[in-house]
Order: C-alpha cells, then structure tokens, then sequence
C-alpha cells in the first residue's frame, strides 16, 4: 500500500553526510542517511531536536553554513546538488525548489514590503514583468484577505499565520516540483496550524507537486504525510509509508515517540467534590499603551471576568491559543501582576489577594507557587541548583544545614540524584531544568502550584515523562494545581476540569470529558477539530512512560 | 570559568593587547624606579633630537622626553580608571534603579540620561574642568559626567530583559528581599556586558584626558601625554619627537585595551561574538 | 495629523531640552568658586570696574537668584547671549560669524567618512576573514585608538613640513589669491589636512560599525529566506543584509552629526582653523566664559536639530518605527 517502487524519485539523496565542528557533541549532525522524494507525494521527516531533519534540508538548498562539510549525493534534475557550482544551485533555489521555514517572524525580511520580496523571486529568475497581477493572484491563491492592499504591507502589519502564507507564496511563486517546509507550523497556533496545513495539501494537490515536510510531531504526519522517515541522531531509524509506520512501527524509537504523543482520551473525573483551595471571581486586566502628548493610548484587554475554583488534590487547566490571556491570568494569581478587577481567595485567608500589599503577601506568597514555561530562562545561570531550590527556604529563615536536607529530599522526589545540588543549570538537559523547576515550587510546601506551559518547550518524548512527575507529586502531596497550555491533548491528559479562554474571556468550562467529547462552543470545537492527526492517529501501544523514561536516559 | 580563558585566549589580538597593557601597567607602577629623575627638571640642552644622550631627545626646555613619557603613564592610566569607575558607578546605579524599578522612576532617569546625551560632551568636558579650575578631581568629575549615560543605557536594558525573567519571577514568589534580588539574581547576570564597557569606557577617558590635557586643562602638577603634545605645539615641525613619542605611547595604551575589551567581549558574551554555528 | 502633532511634540521637546541647559549654563558659572561676575567678565574683564559692573547688570547679579535665572533665560530665548569681553562684541555675532567656517570642515569631513566608511564596513563584512577585512579592521583600530589632534600632527609633519604639499594652518593664504575661482581652490587646499584629520576617526567608527551590524545581520532568518529564493549574493548582500544592517548606522550618524563642534575644537586649534572650535579655544585660553558658554548653548541646539533629524530619517528607513 502505497508503496509506489515505479515511478523515478525527485530527489533522491545517497549517503549523505554533515559532519560537524570540532568540540560538538557528536561528530556528524547528518551520519549517511539514503532518502528519497516520490514525483506528487509528501514526505515527512519526523525527529526530536538535534536529530538532524533540518540540517538534511539545508544540504538540499545549498544552505549549510560554510565551515561544514557536506558529503554524498543528492540527485535532482539531473544535477548533484552536494556537489554543484554553486550559480547553478541559485537557478534551481526558488524555481525548482521552494523552502519554508519555522519562525514566520524572522523569516520575512522586516523592511521590505511583502509585494516586493515576492517580486524578488520573479525578478530574479528572469521572468520578465509586469509582476503585479501574477503577486495579486498568488496572494488571492494562499488565502490571504485583500491582496491588493496586502501585498504593500510590511510583515509587521500580518499575522503570523499570514507570514506564513507569504512565505508560502514566495516559495510557491515559479511552481517549483518540490517545496521544503521546516516544521512549518510549529510556531502558529493550534488553529492556525490546521489551516496552514490544509493549504499545503491542497496546493500540493493542485499543482502535482512534491513536499519534503520536516517535523517533530507525529499528528502533523498522520495529518498530511504519504510517507515518513524518522530520524535519530543523523540517521533514518525507520521509513516507509505513513499508515504502515503509525499503525505498525518497527524501530523502537519509533515506537517511544508514537507513545509519547498525548491522547485525546480525558483523565476520569473524581468522584468527589474536592475540598475547596483557591477560588478566583471576576478577575480583569486591560493593558493601556501609554499615551503620549499628542497620542491617545489604546487598550487591550488581556483578562475579562475571569473565574474559576480549584479543590485540593485537583488539577484545572487553562486552555487557549496565544492572546488568549491564559498566562496574564496565571501570573495575576499568584501576584506577580496586579488586576484591575476581580476576586481571589485561598482557602483558610480572610482576604482577597489581590487586595493584599506586598507586607500583607509576603506570608501567603509560600502557598501559591509556579513551574514556568521556559527551562532555560527560568533558572538563574549564576546559581547552583542547592541555591536555586533552596532560595525560598533560606528567605523564609530556614538554617543551611536543614536545606541541605529538604533539597537533597526534594531532588529526590523529582527523580534527579541529590549530587545535582552543587552543580549549575546548564550541566542539565531541558527535562531536568524543568524537574529543578518543580523541585525549587515544591520547596515551600505550597498548597497551589500554578504551573505556565510546563512542557511545551521540551520534546515530547521528555513532555510525558514530566506530565507523569507532575501527576505522581499531585497524588502524594494532594497539592491543587492550575495547569495552563495551549495543547488541548496535554489538558486531557492531566486535567480533572478544563476553562477554555480566547482574547481574555472563558468561552466554555467543564470537567474534561465534557469538553472534550461534548464542547458547546463553537470556538472549542474549532479547536478541538485543529488538532493534528485527529482520528488517524493509532491506539496506544505499551506503556508510554516505561518507555519515554528509557528514552530519557540514554539521551542524558 | 576555563572556558571563559580559552575563548579569550582564541582571540590573538586580545591576547597581544593584555601583553601590551600589562607591560604599560607595570612601567606606570615602576615609573620613580625606572626613572628616578622628576620629568619636569631640565636636565641637559634643550631640543637635543633622540639617540643621543637622551634616548628619546628633550624638549624645549630640556626636560627628558622618556622620563616623561615614564611618568605620563601614571597619571593617563589613573584618570583613565578613575573616571571609568566613576562613570560606572553612576551609570550603573542610574541604570538599574530605571530598569528594575520601571514605572515613573523610569521616566525620570531616562529623561536626566537621556538630557546628559543631548549635552555636547566635550565642550561640556572643556566648560567643566575650566570653570571647576583645572586639576585631577575636574579632570575626572568632567569625564565622569560627559561618559556614564550610554553606561546608563546598557544598565537599563540589561536589567530590564532581566527583571521579568523568569528565575527572577521565582525568586519574588519564593519571598526572597528585592534588595537581594538585584544584588544576586539580576547583578550577576548583567555584569559581563557592563564589564566589557567599562573597559572600552577606560579607553576613551584616556583619550578625553589627552585632549584636555592638549588643550592646556590638564593638572598642572603632573605630566601627562596630552600635555607633552600640548606644550610641543608651537616647535613640533623643528622637533618632531615632542609629539611623536607621547603620542605613540597613548595609541599603544588605548590600542591595547580596545583589543583587551574586544576579547572581554568574545569571552564573556559568546553569543554575540559573529555568527555561530549549531545543528538547526 | 499624525506628522503635525510628531512634530508639534519634537518642538516641545527641543524647547525643554534648551531650557534645561540654559538653566544648567546658569549653574554652571555659579558652580565656579568665587564672584560669578568676575568669573564671566573673565581675568582680563575682571580688572575692568567698569565692565564688571555692566556683566552685573546684564545678569542681574545683585538680584535675588530666581530673579536672575528669568532674566538670564529671558535673555538666551531673545538670542542676547550677552557681551565677550575681549572682542567687546555681541556674543551671538561672533558665533554666527565663525558658524560657516566649521560647517564646511565637519561636515565635509562628515561627508567624506560617511560615503567612505559604510562602504568599506559592507566590503569588508561580505569578506569576512580575508586580507582586505583583516588589514582594514587593523587600520580601522588604530585610528578608533589615536587622539586627533595627533593625526593632526603627524599630517601636517608628513604633507606640509616634509612634502610642502599642502598648507598646515590656516583657512586661506596669507597673500590673498584673486577670483573667486582662485580663493575656492585656496580653501579647498587648507580644508584638506584637517578634513581628512577629522574623517579618519568618523571613518573608523563607520568601518567598524558597518562590519559587525552586517555580520549580525547576515545570520538572521530572512536573509537565509533570501538566499533560499534563489538571489544572487549581491542582491542578498544589498537589498536584504545592508539595508536593515545601515539603520543603525544612521541612527549613529545622526547623534554623531550633533557632536561634530565638539571635535572641531581640538582639529580646529591644531590647524588653526577659524571656527567655533577655535573660537572656543581662544575664549578658554582668555577664561572669557560668556564666549565660552556661547558656544556650548549652540553646540547644543546642534545636537537637539540633529537629534530631530536622525529621528525623522530613522522614521522613514524603519517602517517598524512610530507605527505600532
């Protein structure tokens, strides 16, 4: 089933190899890898971070940074391109071949009009003018609102999702027979995402050609690709058709990624009503632009009339795409910004907290903690770990040596050896910062943990293992955690109810299986149905932690 | 902190700038030693040209030309330090209250920074030291004034981005004291930048210096660079050397800590150094 | 509207900034020690009852101190910048009549390293690590290290004293040359030493500056989407690094634009150009301060008018700017 062994390859890439420079942590980013891109198909490139996917594109456009060196062949159109002049590379970039990259915020240049950029290509491959009504026409093509106007707006004025359906159009614009979309969609919304997607497919559709897709995730595979190859540390571990690898994968690597990816399937309400612990009511906030002399201010308002109740031992998740003011409400929680409006109560406190001035909070302040987003920003580089779990405890007057001992206990129970104490942050990998992260929460023995994208900067074969740590803590220590996301999947997974929030309002709240399985508003269906690989993806095979943890291990 | 050597050291020109400064900082220590003689006495004939009976000939009041260049060292590395700390002390401080503390106290001190940029430096440098009478305490408080706003800036920023990072947030819900925040979350975190200032700052004060001292606003008590050149003026075509040897000597000085500071830079802020090279 | 009320607000800007340094001008004298008449009236005025009385009057000094501060803003925002002693003139006259003078030599020299340097930066930066970067990067530290005043110098040691090629101070010659033709070429003769003085440190500053915010640029996203596009490097170079990589260039120039009396002083001194910078000079060596804080108020209002401009031109370069 589809595999297709007669017609020619595109591309079809032989041994190739990039290696590295010297003093990186591996020798070759790219170790001999055979692939090959069928003439119509979408190939996807599926690997965790650092396995190599995206450099193997890069060999294909010429783009490697100079000082390394790329080796093998890569056959197209009669040419090598691992091994061609590089004037004749430029002729097949941008004609022959298109590229789209992750970031649609860097990748447009910032001070040249969208019209022009895409005018470049035209340009430059000596096809002769007038360009406008071919630009107009493609722009009408991607989808995008008003061409006309649009194509002599600077990137800033777009959105991302609109970035990247100018970044598609210029790669789009000479009709090249292969486009390479690096994880295209992986910086846009879960909405966004979908629709970029569904354009992808139905310009491949349309104009018969062929898509080299590199991705991290697996939904996104099952969503478009035709064929995958799975890639671990510059190797292909597994590829063939995508049906076949989903519903059958070989490799064991294969298999532990396929287990990491969350299922749609909610965690099982409790059965009783948890006692009550945090409980926050109408809660506001409008940022107003400062305005200036001459200049009125303008506002947004980031949080409206937000409520919710968390129990103890309960989880609660935030859900909503970016702009949705899940974090701005996190962060006014736990009082690091004020609100202009609203009421929040933690239980056994006779005021509300957003009353409180600094004095008054500094006692509370030990009840409500935080896990953040970003492994990397949110240790301090300066600190060894002991300093950074143990900050909160010195402060609030706890003696060195008994600190010492709550941290060794606390490491412990975040699963990292005690000896991590005295080294700093970057000895860690992105799955252990965040462990530390929890660890230093956990310090103060809080009630409430408000924890901001946990995981959604680490890769998902790391996601799960954390998601199991933040579950396994909540048993033991009954703690009420208030879990924000933007991946309705991760919600599922842990929450016990679920508030979805878009542009600063709860559009729906319930216990996960109902919004899940039966969401009342529109916008929760719509994001619902945006999840990638919906329905295509396979049941679960074995147990996905046993296996995520071996995965952890071996890569630390 | 190995490889904070290793990545200096990969710099050559910094490695031969440290080489170069550290010979300068030691002539300035020794400088009596080397030359027990007072750099202001006259010693022999006047306007002897160098390779004679003075190495690097006298002047024209036949005072030893190296015996000066000996003892300028003294006083052009000291203002240049001293008026860099001064301005960094200022900067720092100003910087930082803007930057963690945001809200009006911002507004203020960027308005008073931002005023300071606007002032034409080195005239108000020349008004400075002329109206406060000439002197080391001018010199340096001129320097200091005109140097420490785009100190004040980098301060700023740096604390700025630091402030709403998220370990600092941590150590706010942790309860941990604000002055204790700044001193060990955010200072350790934006001190290699302001290091590598500081160091360009030291630089261009002793430029400034050479040039007020050119002008005739040096401390009349001490020798210095700017001064030689100065007084040399009106016999600098018969007597090349006058302006030739102090004027090498500061090049040589400000060369080698420019390259010291670009190696600072390489070192202790890897990112920003050129482009690099990652696997995506 | 938008461009009315922008500029409405720059003019209350550069107003306030005026007042504010009138006001510390103020101070400034009664910093110094002792009788701030005689400290205006300078040495040489001081001696002269007379004119120590008149300085008195002119700044109300036997007035109580707001008093005096009105009167003396009064006076700078009627253009009365008071009397030098010295010359017995209006300080406003001798400012505007040496005013022509230094614009020609900062702003050819201005001009000369700012067509230079960008060029030589972009040229160098798109070679990263061949002889010409290395050996222009050499010859940029050196000069970003020397004092000008000494390069000053050492020219005028090399083309006037050795070669006798070109006059070494001076604005025109001694024995005046006839026609207009003629007396050009006699200025454009004295201009070249100090110019060229004064651009070798701007041209430095530009190298140094073009190279690495090109450098920085030429790793960003867009230019890869650039190269993916299948442009020539020249195209790549210009169109996508050099253009984003010149604003802050411009953004330099510009603050640089408003600083450029300041470093005719020591230029003009050297070569005795007849400036502001010499003016300045002269008015220090005197101690006659009225001259002195003269030249500091223009030099200011220079850096206020530069300082609007680089805004506006950063503006258009810069669509991101102003717009959000």
């Amino acid at each position: 089933m589809g595999q297709d062994t007669t017609s020619t390859p595109l591309v079809s890439i032989e041994g190739l190899r990039i290696s590295l420079p010297l003093g990186s942590d591996r020798v070759m980013a790219v170790d001999g890898i055979d692939l090959s891109v069928k003439p119509g198909k979408i190939l996807c490139i599926v690997g965790e971070s650092g396995s190599g996917k995206s450099m193997t594109a890069h060999a294909i456009m010429g783009l490697v940074p100079k000082p390394l060196k790329v080796e093998g062949a890569i056959h197209f159109d009669g040419h090598n391109l691992a091994d061609i002049a590089p004037s004749v590379h430029r002729g097949i970039r941008g004609s022959r071949i298109g590229m789209v990259f992750q970031e649609p915020m860097a990748a447009l240049n910032p001070v040249m009009k969208v019209g022009k950029q895409i005018e470049e290509v035209f340009r430059f491959h000596n096809i002769p003018g007038p360009y406008d009504d071919r630009i107009v026409a493609l722009l009408d093509s991607m989808g995008l609102p008003e061409p006309e106007l649009l194509r002599h707006a600077y990137p800033f004025r777009l959105s991302g999702g609109q970035r990247q359906r100018v970044m598609i159009a210029m790669a789009l614009a000479l009709d090249p027979a292969l486009l390479i979309a690096d994880e295209p969609t992986t910086a846009l919304d879960v909405t966004t995402q979908k629709q970029i997607l569904n354009l992808l497919k139905t310009a491949q559709h349309e104009r018969q050609m062929s898509i080299m897709l590199i991705t991290h995730d697996f939904g996104v595979v099952a969503e478009i690709g035709d064929e995958v190859a799975v890639m671990q540390e510059g190797r292909i571990v597994e590829r063939g058709a995508v049906k076949d690898v989903l519903h059958d994968p070989q490799h064991p690597y294969t298999q532990t990624l396929l287990a990491a990816v969350p299922d749609l399937s909610p965690r099982p309400a409790a059965d009783a009503e948890p006692a009550p612990l945090l409980s926050a009511a109408n809660v506001s906030k409008t940022y107003r632009t400062r305005s200036g002399w001459f200049t009125p201010g303008r506002e947004v308002h980031a949080v409206q009339n937000v409520s919710l109740q968390l129990g103890r031992g309960e989880t609660v998740g935030v859900v909503g795409e970016s702009g949705s003011g899940k974090s701005t409400f996190a962060r006014i929680v736990v009082r690091l910004l004020t609100a202009d409006e609203g009421d929040v109560r933690l239980d056994g406190v006779d005021a509300n907290l957003l009353d409180l001035d600094t004095r008054q909070l500094a006692p509370l302040r030990k009840r409500v903690q935080m896990v953040f987003q970003d492994p990397f920003a949110s240790l301090n580089p300066r600190r060894t770990v002991f300093e950074i779990v143990a900050q909160g405890l010195r402060a609030h007057g706890v003696g060195r040596r008994e600190a010492r001992r709550r941290v060794e206990e606390l490491l412990d129970l975040v699963a990292l050896d005690p000896s991590a104490a005295d080294r700093y942050p970057n000895a860690f990998s992105g799955g252990q910062r965040q462990r530390i992260g929890i660890a230093r929460a956990l310090a103060l023995e809080p009630d409430v943990i408000v924890a901001d994208e946990p995981v959604s900067a680490l890769d998902v074969s790391i996601q799960a293992r954390v998601l199991d740590l933040f579950a396994d803590i909540q048993k033991r220590l009954g703690i009420g955690l208030l879990f924000i996301t933007h991946d309705l999947r991760v919600a599922a997974q842990i929450c016990d109810r679920v508030i979805v929030m878009r542009k600063g309002e709860v559009v729906e709240a319930g216990t996960s299986a109902q919004v899940l399985f039966d969401p009342q508003h529109e916008y929760t269906r719509l994001l619902i149905d945006s999840i990638p690989g919906r329905g295509q993806m396979p049941k679960k095979h074995g147990p996905a932690t046993a296996a995520a943890e071996a995965m952890e291990r071996t890569r630390e | 902190m190995r490889d904070f050597f290793q990545r200096f050291c990969e710099n050559r020109g910094a490695l031969v700038g440290l080489v170069v400064l550290t010979v300068i900082i030691l002539v300035a220590i020794t400088a009596p030693l080397l030359s027990p003689v007072d750099p202001w006495r006259s010693l022999g004939r006047p306007l002897q040209p160098p390779g004679g009976e003075f190495a690097l000939g006298t002047d024209m009041l036949g005072r030893d030309v190296l015996a000066g260049i000996l003892h300028g060292a003294r006083i052009s590395l000291w203002i240049g330090i001293l008026s860099a700390v001064v301005a960094a002390l200022i900067g720092v401080t100003m910087g930082a209250i803007a930057g963690f503390f945001g809200g009006w106290v911002d507004d203020v001190l960027v308005r008073i920074t931002e005023f300071f940029q606007t002032i034409p430096s080195f005239i108000f440098a020349i008004l400075l030291v002329a109206i406060l009478t000439p002197g080391l305490t001018s010199i340096v408080v001129a320097i200091a004034v005109v140097t420490w706003p785009p100190i004040a800036r980098l301060a700023r920023a740096e604390f700025m981005t630091l402030r709403s990072r998220e370990f600092v947030e941590a150590a706010v819900l942790s309860g941990v004291s604000r002055p204790r925040i700044i001193l060990r979350e955010v200072l350790p975190n934006a001190v290699s930048p302001l290091i590598v200032m500081g160091s360009l700052t030291v630089a261009t004060a002793i430029l400034t210096e050479s040039a007020l001292s050119f002008l005739g606003l040096g401390d009349p008590n001490r020798i210095s660079w700017g001064y030689m050149i100065g007084a040399a003026r009106t016999v600098f075509r018969h007597a090349w050397w006058l302006s030739v040897f102090p004027g090498l000597a500061i090049v040589l000085t400000v060369l080698a800590i420019n390259l010291v500071g670009e190696g600072l830079n390489d070192a202790l802020n890897p990112h920003l150094k050129g482009r690099r090279v990652g696997v995506q | 509207m938008r461009h009315l009320s922008y500029i409405a607000g720059w003019m209350v800007k550069a107003l306030a900034v005026v007042l504010a340094i009138t006001i510390l001008n103020f101070f400034l004298i009664r910093m110094a020690p002792g009788d701030p008449a005689i400290v205006l009236a300078g040495e040489a005025g001081a001696a002269d009852e007379q004119f120590l009385e008149q300085v008195r009057s002119d700044f109300g000094l036997d007035r109580p101190l707001p008093i005096q501060l009105a009167a003396y803003v009064g006076n700078v925002l009627t253009l009365d910048l008071g009397q030098s002693y010295r010359a017995q003139r209006p300080v406003v006259d001798m400012l505007f009549e040496r005013l022509p003078a230094t614009l020609l030599l900062t702003g050819s020299a201005y001009l000369f390293a700012l067509l230079l340097g960008p060029l030589l930066g972009a040229l160098a930066a798109t070679r990263p690590r061949t002889i010409f970067d290395s050996l222009l990067m050499v010859v940029a530290l050196f000069f970003y290290a020397t004092p000008i005043f000494w390069v000053g110098l050492l020219l005028i040691l090399v083309f006037s004293v050795q070669l006798g090629w070109l006059p070494p101070f001076g604005m025109q010659s001694m024995i005046p040359v006839s026609g207009a033709w003629n007396q050009t070429l006699d200025v454009l003769r004295h201009l070249i030493l100090p110019a060229l003085t004064l651009g070798l440190f701007y041209i430095a500053v530009y190298v140094r500056l073009t190279r690495a915010s090109m450098l920085e640029t030429s790793s960003l996203d867009y230019v890869k989407t650039a190269r993916a596009k299948g442009l020539p490097e020249w195209r790549v170079a210009t169109a996508h690094v050099l253009r984003t990589a010149l604003l802050p260039i411009i953004t330099f120039a510009g603050l640089q634009a408003g600083h450029l009396v300041g470093g005719a002083v020591v230029v003009e001194t050297v070569f005795a150009w007849p400036g502001i910078g010499r003016l300045a000079f002269d008015a220090l060596f005197q101690r006659d301060y009225n001259l002195l804080l003269g030249v500091f108020l223009l030099s200011a209002l220079m850096v206020v008018f530069f300082n609007m401009i680089t805004d506006i031109l950063v503006r258009l370069a810069d669509p991101r700017i102003g717009s959000a």
